[in-house]
């Protein structure tokens, strides 16, 4: 049994390197952390303790980066301020303090829900159309399949600035500038090549006996794909779902040549979140946090497949 | 003499008779019609979204033709414009400019990434929760990320120049990441490094993994050096892996556009303007719809003719 364990041991690092590299390794993750950290911080601070010297740590929370974030607000005189009725809401209040009074909501929720939109869309699309292909370049002798795959890979070396000279009026030509289904178009379409080549990998992995027994059983191909192939890839589908749910969620180069006020998406919005003189830092960082809390979730549920997924399904385990 | 023929028999004989497909589209549509109906969708949308634009490009860059005047006269210019962007300083200096940002990025999050890959491969306790957290920068929006890092990197209150003053003593306010000619393309490459450095080390992470604990036995019977082990074992296995992850950051820095674009917007002047900025200001600030086609023409071939190279060269690495 020792002697077992010894001979291993000779490949295994000792106890001390590992020590060692756990700590630079912890030290690393920690300050990569610290700007995401900084963001969240930032989102509860005040404005003045956002741009204090030297940078707060410790700080009395303020719900006014949020507030200014959903609201609208204009600067009006104490006297103006005291002949309103009652402030008629938390936010208001907190305006009220420094001579602002709220008079609207802001654009975030609409961006926001147009994000959420276009990337749903845009990835049930993707989907529907990468797990059919894939499935059809996985099993089927398809002529000349390999330069039809690298095709499909090959549109994604473009720069999106390139696509999008030609798509701008291309969608300015059919009426779809600045629409939500033009963007999932779009999205879809660069999308799906991610999609074809993950799920292809997925659906390779599965063996091809469960279909042949099922198609001596009497189903048809059909029938046979959605029944016995589709129940077998869930884990394929959905990893390569997340996978196009955060491209969607996360593009910005698009978003910002092509949408300008209908369809735009957080990207380009948070950017663009203003106060008097210049950005207004806790509603942007408040903004951020909201808009980057969905990924940070989606990220931990991905892990296992993220190798798969960043390299098109090149790498597996 | 002739038997009448068992009617069975007929019926048996007719569908051994019967050709193959006819057989198949009786239990539904055959493979082929299944095969084309499954691809032709995800072909067309390409066609109708990537190829055609494309082609279009193609004709507007052998155009005078500009965006913001859709009515004038479009007159064919023949080489025209790849001739007058190919002698444009401009774009050569944008050229380096994303030679310097490809360059850079490029060593250091090799270098970083390779070096995590191989301190997470000791196992210590709880490295699956670390790589994890390590994880998180790339997947997050490019955009909202290089936007915030231009709060950090503000000249008196950032927390990046503070901290730079705190380890080194230099005053937080003497120096500006962004608004100085000499930083500002290392402003872009700092982020970039923090941003997809974990890129690189999940995929060199795949690669010591793939290494066979047998080789490491039969180094240590031939009593070879932990550094030799290294050198010749280590380091040659993982190549491939780590010639896979610099294709696939260079493809993707080459195109860089949306942190560099919120964070300097290729200021100051166009230190840090790399090619996707210059296309921009060309094609949708100055509207030189023609111009800047053929410039996108030009960068496509440059990607497409690069990775073709590389991957060649990967390859001869991988059967090696």
């Amino acid at each position: 049994m020792t002697a077992i364990s010894q001979a291993h041991s000779v490949v295994q690092p000792s106890p001390l390197s590992r020590w060692i590299a756990g700590a630079i390794v912890v030290a690393y993750a920690v300050i990569t952390m610290v700007p995401l950290a900084w963001i969240f911080l930032t989102g509860f601070k005040s404005g003045p303790d956002s741009i204090a010297y030297p940078p707060k740590v410790l700080f009395k929370p303020s719900e006014e980066g949020y507030c200014n974030l959903f609201t609208t607000r204009s600067r009006q005189t104490p006297e103006y301020i005291a002949q309103l009725p009652a402030a008629s809401g938390a936010c208001d209040a907190l305006a009220r303090t420094t001579n602002m009074v709220v008079v609207g909501s802001s654009n975030y929720l609409p961006r926001f829900v147009n994000s959420l939109i276009i990337a749903f869309g845009s990835t049930a699309l993707s989907v529907v159309l990468g797990v059919t292909a894939a499935y059809a370049f996985s099993r089927f002798k398809v002529p000349a399949k390999d330069d039809l795959l690298f095709f499909i890979l090959s549109t994604r070396m473009m720069p999106p600035i390139a696509v999008a000279i030609p798509i701008y009026l291309m969608y300015r030509d059919v009426g779809l500038s600045d629409t939500r289904l033009g963007m999932i178009l779009l999205y879809t379409a660069v999308n799906v090549s991610l999609a074809v080549w993950l799920l292809k990998g997925f659906i390779d992995e599965i063996p091809r006996e469960y279909e042949e027994a099922a198609l001596v059983d009497g189903y048809t191909r059909l029938q046979a794909f959605f029944k016995v192939v589709l129940p077998q890839a869930t884990t394929g589908i959905v990893a390569t779902a997340i996978f196009c749910l955060i491209f969607a969620w996360n593009e910005y180069a698009f978003a910002v040549l092509l949408t300008s006020g209908e369809a735009q998406t957080a990207p380009p919005f948070i950017p663009i979140i203003i106060g008097e003189g210049g950005q207004d830092w806790p509603a942007v960082a408040a903004g951020s946090t909201l808009f980057l809390l969905p990924i940070l979730v989606f990220t931990v549920l991905l892990r296992k497949h993220l190798l798969r997924g960043i390299t098109f399904g090149a790498l597996r385990k | 003499m002739m038997n009448a023929p068992d009617p069975h028999v007929l019926l048996d004989e007719a569908a051994r008779a019967t050709p193959e497909p006819l057989a198949r589209r009786v239990r539904g549509l055959s493979d082929r019609a299944i095969a084309w109906l499954f691809i032709a969708p995800t072909i067309v949308l390409l066609l109708a979204i990537n190829i055609f634009p494309l082609i279009w490009t193609i004709y507007l860059s052998f155009t005078n033709y500009r965006a913001n005047r859709p009515n004038a006269a479009v007159a064919s210019v023949g080489i025209d414009n790849y001739i007058s962007v190919l002698t444009d300083p401009d774009v050569w200096a944008a050229m380096q400019a994303t030679a310097h940002f490809l360059f850079w990025t490029i060593l250091l999050q090799t270098v970083l990434g390779f070096t995590l890959a191989y301190l997470i491969d000791r196992r210590f306790r709880g490295y699956g929760f670390w790589t994890t957290v390590i994880l998180i920068p790339m997947m997050l929006s490019p955009a909202v990320v290089g936007n915030f890092w231009a709060f950090l990197y503000q000249p008196q209150i950032g927390l990046f120049n503070y901290v730079v003053s705190f380890f080194t003593g230099i005053p937080p306010s003497s120096f500006e990441m962004i608004g100085s000619v000499k930083l500002a393309p290392w402003a872009i490459i700092i982020v970039d490094t923090w941003m997809w450095t974990p890129y690189v080390m999940l995929i060199c992470l795949a690669g010591l993994r793939s290494i066979p604990d047998y080789i490491y036995e039969a180094a240590e019977v031939d009593r070879a050096s932990r550094w030799r082990q290294f050198w010749s074992i280590t380091l040659p296995m993982a190549l491939p892996f780590i010639m896979l992850a610099v294709l696939f950051r260079g493809i993707e820095n080459f195109k860089m556009f949306d942190m560099v674009n919120l964070l300097t917007s290729g200021g100051p002047g166009s230190t840090t303007e790399v090619a996707s900025i210059t296309l921009k200001r060309e094609a949708f600030e100055k509207w030189r719809t023609g111009y800047s086609s053929a410039f996108a023409i030009i960068l496509f071939v440059t990607v497409f003719g690069l990775a073709n190279i590389y991957v060649k060269a990967l390859n001869r690495v991988k059967n090696r």
